[in-house]
């Protein structure tokens, strides 16, 4: 029978090799792509990858055994490379993810897009058909290369095995400097069998790839007068500043000038929620006082952000119209992208900022100070409570009771925004969230990889039904690797971000937002041997926590919300800052 | 305002398509593209034209930048450059036009390159505006078929 089946697949393809004792020992005794490729991630520091078998990985996953790179195995391709994101965002290393040829490569575009959109240092490995069946049509073959184009910040497709050793070494460099994005190797089968002759590079040439990190000294200078002459001024903060680990940085520079700082979404954490200069998140769901200095700034320090539509509600020409702008970036596309720059300076923001610190005039701003702290006096974030369970209430007990070191994930929709308004965060790298792509799906598997980077931490995943449900088989894998992880699931039985926006836009008339067939999720975490409890009332929020903290392993705190509850305030987009929703008193 | 942007690129299967993908998906309008091996067999120069304000222009030029295999993009709108374009025209024609035509090509500096019964082939190079006129020109005899290169371009050395 052995024989009929081989001579099957020798009839369709003269080269194919049967993964037979005799083939695999061939493999085995030279040195080939796969063991080069992993000695390479082993000099980069790697030590865990996540990563999903199959059929062209075979010699990779055989090399793996003798590899002291651990392989985690999650439930689903999307999961391997979320985890590898969060594993980065956390860490501040690159994570490495694995998947095969065709479905495997494809379910990781969502994962790959997400990283990039939020600049999210990542190599992406995937498999391929081997070379001579490359453009085919062959089984599970897809162009991974030519459909990642968008969302890579560069990609190869390795057609010699030799080439293996100096593609790595690029892939790790480009992933991890200048903006950080993920970098994709496609790795076709027979690449991964054959022999390799060469050696790691000594170093990475690569001619047309250029980043900046020092700023223009000229433009430092133009920058510190700005600053030092203007009265209404405010400091936009966003993700840069955490990638350049630039928060100490930046505290020593508005604490020095006494100015204001807001943060985008992907700045929450640069800027511990304690400080008092700190006047919240701004954009759609920021809070009133902090969009309303963005709107009435006469200089607007932007560092590390890329005016988002989310912040400027898509209207650049309405967007902080008083202000001069001073744009520090280390992506020079991204200056004068949407909103011209007066004082650009291209370059690392820590740097820039180290730079511009000796260089800066302390503004007069106590005028300023006044007006700001009427508006946050006026409009401070704030819920109703009406004895149920709310979830800003929730998410106020958790920072409470889960401490300044614990790792924040979460989800995308209601839950998410809840968590961005009302959750302290004290530390960069602990607030790990899907910002530009908004993938739903994302936080149950980014609370993996978070876990994996701190494997001492806390990690709590903040997450509501509908987003669960779309990762909601990696219970397993929490479950196998024992990750202790703590879910918060905000449960109102709906789509609540959209059921909220037919509410306010659409005349209530509700479409395709119940998720009437919900299984009881305490079960199903049972069933998969993780420790569940349902929360009903608001007095039970904190011995609840209190439980899953102090309980060793994964546990799912089932929260009963009502759908009823919407995250205020709001920009709608399209709208202008004066016409925010539910920021009046 | 169109822009005529030398590109110097990676000479590597992929290529075009991370170049093309790039102004589809930021849609930015090629006007004319047109690429080849330069003197140093690892590196292709992409001649591109395109179409937008010197905003747009800024943005195109940065993200050209961005994309690892590209090594150097030249706006030569800003320059003084020489820039040609090749056409291959294939004209009707009829004893009693053949002469017309022929002395129309002769104006142009034309060559005819290709001779059928009832038609003819000629090349033209020049500016885009020469090749124009000269299309406009034909129009009037019928053209049956038409290729032109899109522009290409180089900077004059200095004096």
């Amino acid at each position: 029978m052995g024989n009929v089946k081989q001579d099957l697949f020798v009839a369709r393809d003269p080269e194919f090799t049967w993964e037979d004792e005799e083939s695999l020992a061939r493999c085995k005794s030279k040195y080939n792509g796969a063991r080069a490729l992993l000695d390479m991630l082993e000099k980069e520091g790697v030590e865990l990858i996540f990563g999903y078998p199959g059929g062209v990985l075979l010699t990779l996953y055989d090399a793996l055994l003798d590899s002291s790179i651990k392989h985690i195995l999650p439930r689903h391709e999307q999961s391997a490379v979320h985890a590898a994101d969060a594993y980065a965002r956390v860490s501040g290393k690159v994570g490495v993810c694995l998947a095969t040829s065709g479905p495997g490569a494809a379910n990781m575009v969502t994962g790959i897009a997400n990283a990039y959109m939020d600049s999210v240092p990542l190599v992406v490995l995937t498999g391929q058909v081997p070379t001579h069946l490359l453009g085919t049509d062959s089984f599970q073959e897809v162009d991974i290369t030519g459909m990642t184009l968008p969302i890579t910040k560069h990609s190869y497709l390795v057609k010699d095995a030799n080439d293996i050793p100096r593609i790595v070494r690029e892939a790790f460099y480009l992933a991890s400097t200048g903006r950080p994005g993920p970098v994709l190797i496609d790795l076709p089968k027979d690449v991964m069998a054959a022999e390799v002759t060469s050696s790691c590079p000594e170093k990475v040439h690569l001619p047309s790839y250029k980043y900046f990190s020092k700023g223009n000294a000229g433009q430092i200078i133009e920058a510190a007068k700005a600053i030092s002459m203007s009265k209404k001024p405010v400091v936009y903060a966003g993700g840069g500043v955490i990638t350049s680990a630039a928060g100490l940085s930046l505290c020593q520079l508005i604490e020095k000038l006494n100015i204001p700082v807001v943060t985008t979404l992907m700045g929450i954490g640069s800027i511990p929620s304690t400080h008092p200069n700190l006047l919240g998140m701004v954009g759609m769901h920021g809070t009133v006082t902090a969009n309303l200095a963005v709107n009435d700034c006469d200089l607007l320090i932007a560092v590390g952000v890329r005016f988002d539509d989310r912040v400027t509600s898509g209207l650049k020409h309405r967007f902080a119209t008083k202000a001069k702008v001073i744009h520090i970036d280390i992506d020079p596309a991204e200056i004068g992208k949407v909103v011209r720059a007066n004082i650009p300076i291209v370059g690392d923001a820590r740097l820039v900022l180290e730079d511009l610190l000796p260089k800066v005039q302390v503004p007069e701003t106590s005028a300023w100070w006044n007006q700001l702290r009427a508006w946050q006096q006026e409009y401070p974030l704030r819920y109703e409570q009406n004895g149920h369970l709310n979830p800003q209430m929730i998410l106020e007990a958790l920072g409470r009771i889960g401490g300044e070191q614990a790792v924040v994930t979460t989800d995308v929709g209601q839950h998410q925004m809840w968590a961005a308004q009302f959750y302290p965060v004290k530390v960069p790298r602990h607030f790990i969230t899907s910002a530009g792509l908004g993938t739903m799906g994302f936080g149950f598997p980014a609370a993996i990889g978070a876990q994996f980077a701190k494997p001492d931490s806390l990690v709590f995943l903040v997450t509501g039904d509908g987003s669960f449900q779309m990762s909601i088989q990696e219970l397993a894998t929490t479950v196998q690797y024992s990750l202790p992880i703590k879910i918060i699931l905000m449960n109102n039985g709906v789509l609540g971000m959209v059921r909220q926006l037919q509410k306010m836009f659409y005349n209530e008339r509700f479409n395709q937002i119940q998720l009437h067939a919900n299984p009881n999720f305490v079960k199903v975490a049972e069933a998969y041997g993780v420790k569940g409890l349902r929360v009903d009332k608001p007095e039970e929020v904190e011995p609840a926590l209190i439980k899953a903290i102090d309980y060793p392993g994964p546990f799912l705190l089932d929260f009963a919300i009502s759908p009823d509850e919407v995250v205020l305030p709001m920009v709608p987009s399209g709208k202008v800052i004066t016409e925010v929703l539910g920021g009046e008193d | 305002m169109r822009h005529t942007l030398a590109v110097l690129v990676e000479n590597n299967p992929g290529v075009l398509a991370r170049i093309s993908g790039l102004f589809s998906r930021r849609a930015y309008n090629i006007h004319s593209l047109a690429v080849c091996q330069t003197e140093n067999p690892s590196l292709s120069i992409m001649t591109i034209v395109v179409e937008g304000d010197s905003q747009v222009i800024e943005q195109v030029t940065k993200q050209l930048h961005k994309l690892v295999v590209v090594h150097k993009v030249t706006n030569l709108s800003n320059e003084a450059v020489v820039d040609r374009e090749l056409a291959l025209i294939r004209v009707k024609v009829k004893q009693e036009t053949r002469l017309e035509i022929l002395q129309t090509v002769d104006i142009f500096r034309g060559r005819v390159v290709d001779l059928g019964r009832s038609s003819l082939t000629i090349e033209l190079t020049g500016d885009e505006d020469k090749i124009d006129a000269f299309v406009r020109t034909m129009k009037t005899y019928g053209i049956l078929e038409l290729v032109r290169t899109g522009r290409i371009a180089i900077a004059r050395s200095e004096s």
